[in-house]
């Protein structure tokens, strides 16, 4: 089977997945209303969702990707709390600047999730992304040191690694 | 009881949002205010919308509210970096307690 079908297939799926979702599925009518539907966007837009065949061989990262997303929830609640005592203390105690970290991460995906987990996190904001050397711009609103190094442990190390291993 | 948590998680999402806009007044500058809309505003959402699904269900409702929080997690941040960037590019002034600056200096260092 070519990488086409296979993308086609799957597309296939999961727009027929959706379709039963959004529409709570009753009668035969809606059924067959949504197998049409999934098989035109799957046969206009299908061969865009799978790049490479690594993808379905390495399904089983998906385990990776939970656990992952398990990590990001946590640090992303500690975020908030962080952010929210910043804005309700009453003298404003932030230290806000733009601070530059290192990424090991080479492909486009993976650098786009790191980019929006650090996005989503504790008072970081990436502004910017280097294509040659894969350097981000970070504003922070709380600056703890101006060293590139040690940033990039605290800022962007928790996400790293596992990220790394869920996408390349 | 699954009400009541749903409910909990409804609560919590509008005490975030709160909390949101509350530093989108106070916060100094472009880029800070964008911190607090991006994560206060996107969890106290997410929050909002994880309540409706856990009250509703896996009918139709609960699964638009779970297809929202993807989208919300993948479009929130995305479009808080493009304003950033924007602002930053067209020159938006950093507030007078910013403390450091190394976007601008590589810029400046690749520009001579």
């Amino acid at each position: 089977m070519t990488k086409k079908k296979k993308s086609r297939i799957l597309v296939f799926i999961l727009s027929l997945l959706c379709y039963l979702g959004l529409t709570s599925f009753t009668d035969i009518q809606e059924l067959i209303a949504g197998i049409i539907v999934s098989l035109i966007v799957s046969l206009i837009a299908g061969r865009f969702l799978l790049q490479n065949d690594k993808f379905v061989k390495h399904f089983l990262r998906i385990f990776k990707a939970i656990k992952y997303l398990f990590l990001f929830l946590w640090e992303m609640a500690k975020a908030n709390i962080h952010v929210a005592y910043l804005v309700l203390h009453p003298d404003l105690p932030i230290k806000p600047g733009i601070v530059k970290i290192k990424s090991n991460l080479k492909n486009d995906s993976s650098i786009t999730a790191l980019a929006n987990s650090i996005t989503l996190t504790p008072g970081t904001l990436t502004i910017d992304v280097n294509d040659e050397n894969h350097d981000l711009y970070i504003h922070c609103i709380d600056v703890k040191s101006e060293n590139v190094l040690i940033n990039t442990n605290t800022i962007g190390g928790k996400f790293e690694k596992l990220l790394a291993e869920v996408f390349e | 009881m699954i009400d009541k948590i749903g409910m909990f998680f409804i609560c919590t999402g509008i005490l975030f949002d709160f909390f949101g806009v509350l530093g989108l007044v106070r916060l100094p500058d472009v880029y800070n205010r964008l911190q607090a809309a991006t994560k206060c505003v996107t969890f106290g959402s997410a929050g909002i919308l994880f309540g409706v699904f856990l009250i509703q269900g896996f009918n139709s409702f609960g699964f638009k509210a779970i297809l929202g929080i993807a989208f919300l997690f993948l479009t929130s941040p995305v479009s808080a970096h493009a304003i950033a960037r924007s602002a930053h590019k067209s020159g938006v002034p950093m507030a007078d307690v910013t403390v450091v600056d190394q976007y601008k200096d590589d810029l400046e260092l690749k520009g001579d």
